[in-house]
Formats: structure tokens, C-alpha cells, sequence
């Protein structure tokens, strides 16, 4: 593995002076009945063509984001005694999931400009998509707040491994509340707080088996679906009252 | 043992949810009333989203009715009489509820108002039954029996009279219709079966007998919850098949058990238990809106781009 990738480190021609080559543990999550969440090990190299012992430590950012959806965040104030929600604003895209991971803290590694640029902390990824209301900021603050205490959203900061420069790891958890869809993953190479290269794959999460043949029918027949579910709880209670009265004789 | 839930997309523990099926299948066979009303709310506690919840409790308490039904039909404690001329009313009134429930959503605030709705709702008949059950075994103590409840109302001088032999009745068709109609509208708008409103209106409205009360009013709410589901299933595919299974497991069984349980108690101590667990669902959705919530924000996430 390591051999392979100081091949490619010497040998690659390359424009850039340094691009980064990665590989992920898995590329599809497969949602299974007793799926109970997922690892993900993402993990690669900087592949360059000249030394740089002279320059600035370069550092990793790593970005996993779920598929876009639009989310009403409504707030709650107090009115005849009783709490009433009283205003709400549409975030017109948040990513159903979101993690950032470093290998240093956020700041450090990656300047605001940068940020604005590629999206990439918890509240850009948000914001640059969103609608822009009036004081909107509590209502996303509440969204990433809510979201970060259900796991959701993940600020990691210092969680990549960054060996010599050159080899690089972290781990990232997904939840078991998962959502299907393409989850886009990025991976940035920073020096002084600026991007020199970016990487852009994509992680696939699906449901298979039943879970998918259910989840379809359900969309594509939905009076199919519909009958099933009741005649599956007729026949249910039917059994059951049919297996009690025979217990009693 | 996790268990992920493949339109929820949610993963609950398949043990907590055999249980809350469980418990609410021990009240519908005990009672007579769905459990729609318990169901939903333990559910938004386990972590399911809302559209879902209502939408499969609707799904689970057809199961549970039926097995409950069942042991009913057994017993010959069914007036099918009135429960058709109940569901008459009860389907043109949830068609009603429906058309109204989709006014109230364009204007907004539908969560309040359903809310409300319970609060004012439980609150009053639990309260109403409370305070008749304690009357009634006051004077029982007194006298040494059970007091016989025939009384004439305005009830009985309605015209298109008809004859309910389970019940023992000869009362005009209009008042059991206008039951019907308005649990109709309001299961559509509360999400729930409507028993916890039938109960008492059959007992102290129709007079009729408590014991025929509990089949009919089954009767009647396996076919509105039935019809529930199927609105839910084909307009917001919110009806989750799995957590419904686990729900009915837990369900079914558990009716059987309170079909028993209310065989055994007496009719004025089973309306009193009744009464104290509705009103004590009235307290805690009352507190809820009293008290101030720890998060003021809440989300809703729409369906999502794909």
C-alpha cells in the first residue's frame, strides 16, 4: 500500500505541486433492517513533484455532507399563557447530515475567505445555500444546534491523522437516523490558511433488501401499500383473538 | 435489538416499540378506545417524526380493534345496529374533519389547534365521567346496587324512531347519526379513532348499556382508521409498515389481555380508570403548552430534493 503510494508520489507527473490521492474504507452504505449506524475510514496521500521543506505545514480538511433539504425552523413565544409558535423561516437547503473533520482547529487551518469560497464549516454549508431572512441567524444557529445534539452535524477539529505530510486519516460516524441519497465528500489541502488542492468523491447510501422493496412500493403503489398495511393488521388481530380463544378452551 | 424503519428513517429499538404497542393494546381492549390518543404522543417520544406517527398509529389501531372486536363478538356485546348507523356519520363527518383539517393548515398553526383541541376535548369528558362514575358509586353504596341509568330526554322525542334490540333501545336514528358525524370530524382533525369521545356520548347521550358500548364503538373505529390509513398511505406515504408490524405484535396481544381485564371489573370502576387516565393525558398536553420548552426552536424538514 504505502510502496504503491510513494510510486505514484515519485513517478506522477503533476501540474499542481501537490494533489492529493484518497481512498475511502467503503463507498456505498448499504441500509439494512438492523442497520445501527456506519463507519467510514477516509484515508489517502499528498502526491508532489518538488521538495517544500522551506514552506508552511500544509493541513487536511474533510467535509461529508447528506443530501440537501429544505427545513421550516419555527420558534416558539409565549402568548395568552401558553406557547405558541409564532414565526418561522424556510432554510431553503440544509444538509440532512454534516461532518468536519481537521487536523487542527478550524480557524487555524482554513482562512474565513476560504470558507466563504468552498462552503466548508458547519455554518457556511448552511448559509450558503439558505435563504437570507431578517435576523435568520438564530433561526439557522437553532437548526445547527438541534442538529449537532442529535449527532447530526459533527465539528471535529484535530480528528484527521497527518503523517510526515504526507499520509492522512479519519474516521467518520454516521448515525442511525440516515437519510438515502448521495453524500458528497470532500477533502481540502491547506497551507497558510489557502486551499492548494481539492478533492471531490462521493459516498452512495442506499437502502437494500426489504427496507428498499418497502420504501418502493410505498411511493410507487401506494393503494398496494395501503391494502397490504391494512390487511396485514386484520389478519394480525384475527390470529391473535383466533389463538387466545383457543388457549381458553 | 435496533431496528431501522424504512420510511421513518429512523432506527428505535424494536423492544420499546413492542412495548408501547403492548401497553395501548391492554387500553383498547380494556376500554373500547382506540389508543390513538396515547399512541401518537409515546411515539413523538421514541423519536418518530409526526406525519408517520399519526399515520401508522392509524394503521395499528385497526389491529389492535380487531382483535379486541373479536373477543367482543364472542361475547355477543355488539350492537352492529348501531354501530353501522354510527358509521354512517362517522364517515361523512371525517370526510368533513379532512376538508377542514387542510383549512386550518393553510392558515397555519394546525399544531396548536390540534393541541387545543385535545386538551379541551380530554379535558371535558374525562371530567364529565369522573364526576357521573363517583355519583353513581356513591349512590350504589347507598342504595346497595348499581343505579339504573333509563333517564328521558330530549333525546328520546326525536322522530324516524328505530329499534337497537342489543341495546335495548327505541330511540330516534338522528342522535346516533350526529354522534357519528361529529367524532368523525373530529378524529380527522385529532388524528385519533374518536372512542374517547363515542364512549361517553353512547353512555350518557344514547343511554345505551356499558357493556354493548365498548364492542360497538370497536366496530365502529376499526372502519374510520382504516379509512385513515388508506388517506395517509396514498396522499402522504407516511404509513410505516415496519414500526406498524411491531406496534400490532405488541398490539394485538395486548388487547387480548385487556379484553379480560375489563371483563372482570366492574362497569362503574372501568369507567372510572377511564376517566383518570384521560384526564391525566388532558394534564401532561396542557403542561406542555403552559410550560416554557427547553428549545423555543423546532424543525421541520420537508421532502427532501433528491
Amino acid at each position: 500500500m504505502i510502496r504503491l503510494l510513494l510510486a505514484i508520489i515519485f513517478w506522477a507527473g503533476a501540474v499542481q505541486a501537490e494533489e492529493i490521492v484518497m481512498s475511502l474504507s467503503q463507498d456505498e452504505v448499504a441500509i439494512t433492517t438492523v442497520f445501527d449506524g456506519s463507519d467510514i475510514l477516509i484515508y489517502g496521500a499528498i502526491k508532489r513533484d518538488r521538495p517544500t521543506q522551506d514552506l508552511a505545514p500544509l493541513e487536511v480538511v474533510i467535509s461529508v455532507s447528506g443530501p440537501l433539504q429544505p427545513v421550516i425552523v419555527r420558534h416558539k413565544e409565549r402568548r395568552f399563557g401558553i406557547w405558541v409558535n409564532t414565526s418561522a423561516v424556510t432554510v431553503d437547503a440544509a444538509p440532512s447530515f454534516y461532518a468536519v473533520a481537521s487536523t487542527g482547529p478550524l480557524p487555524d487551518v482554513l482562512s474565513e475567505t476560504e470558507d466563504l469560497r468552498h462552503s466548508v464549516s458547519i455554518g457556511r454549508a448552511i448559509r450558503s445555500v439558505g435563504a437570507d431572512v431578517m435576523n435568520s441567524s438564530d433561526y439557522s444557529e437553532a437548526l445547527i444546534r438541534i442538529r449537532a445534539g442529535d449527532d447530526l452535524y459533527q465539528r471535529r477539529d484535530s480528528n484527521v491523522d497527518f503523517d510526515e505530510e504526507t499520509l492522512f486519516s479519519t474516521s467518520i460516524s454516521l448515525p442511525a437516523n440516515l437519510v438515502e441519497g448521495d453524500y458528497p465528500t470532500r477533502i481540502f489541502l491547506t497551507r497558510d490558511k489557502e486551499v492548494v488542492d481539492r478533492y471531490d468523491t462521493v459516498i452512495h447510501v442506499q437502502k437494500v433488501g426489504l427496507e428498499r422493496w418497502l420504501y418502493n412500493l410505498s411511493r410507487q403503489q401506494p393503494m398496494v401499500y395501503g391494502f397490504l398495511s391494512l390487511l396485514i393488521a386484520v389478519a394480525a388481530g384475527w390470529s391473535a383473538s383466533a389463538a387466545f380463544a383457543m388457549l381458553r378452551r | 435489538m435496533q431496528i431501522y424503519l424504512p420510511i421513518a428513517e429512523v432506527s428505535v429499538n424494536a423492544f420499546l416499540l413492542l412495548g408501547v404497542g403492548g401497553l395501548v393494546g391492554i387500553l383498547s381492549g380494556m376500554f373500547g378506545v382506540g389508543g390513538g390518543f396515547l399512541i401518537t404522543p409515546l411515539l413523538f417520544l421514541a423519536g418518530i417524526p409526526p406525519a408517520v406517527a399519526v399515520a401508522t398509529s392509524a394503521n395499528q389501531i385497526v389491529a389492535s380493534s380487531v382483535s379486541a372486536l373479536m373477543a367482543h363478538l364472542r361475547r355477543r356485546t355488539v350492537d352492529m345496529r348501531m354501530g353501522s348507523v354510527l358509521l354512517v356519520g362517522g364517515l361523512i363527518g371525517s370526510a368533513l374533519g379532512v376538508f377542514l383539517f387542510n383549512m386550518l393548515k393553510a392558515l397555519g398553526q394546525v399544531d396548536l389547534l390540534v393541541k387545543l383541541c385535545y386538551v379541551v376535548f380530554l379535558g371535558t369528558v374525562g371530567g364529565l365521567m369522573l364526576w357521573e362514575s363517583i355519583n353513581a358509586m356513591l349512590r350504589a353504596r347507598r342504595t346497595g346496587r348499581a343505579a339504573t341509568r333509563r333517564k328521558h330526554n330530549w333525546v328520546h322525542n326525536l322522530p324516524i324512531k328505530m329499534k337497537f334490540r342489543v341495546s335495548g333501545l327505541y330511540i330516534s336514528v338522528l342522535p346516533p347519526l350526529m354522534v357519528g358525524l361529529l367524532v368523525g370530524v373530529l378524529a380527522a382533525i385529532m388524528g385519533v379513532g374518536g372512542g374517547f369521545i363515542m364512549v361517553p356520548a353512547m353512555i350518557y347521550l344514547l343511554g345505551m348499556p356499558t357493556k354493548v358500548v365498548v364492542g360497538t364503538s370497536l366496530f365502529q373505529i376499526i372502519f374510520v382508521t382504516a379509512f385513515t390509513t388508506m388517506l395517509h398511505a396514498t396522499t402522504n406515504y407516511t404509513v410505516d409498515m415496519v414500526l406498524a408490524l411491531l406496534l400490532i405484535f405488541g398490539g394485538v396481544i395486548g388487547a387480548q389481555f385487556g379484553t379480560r381485564i375489563g371483563a372482570r371489573l366492574k362497569a362503574e370502576q372501568l369507567r372510572i380508570l377511564l376517566a383518570i387516565l384521560v384526564l391525566a393525558v388532558c394534564a401532561q398536553l396542557a403542561f406542555e403548552l403552559a410550560l416554557r420548552p427547553s428549545e423555543l426552536f423546532t424543525l421541520e424538514p420537508l421532502a427532501a430534493r433528491r
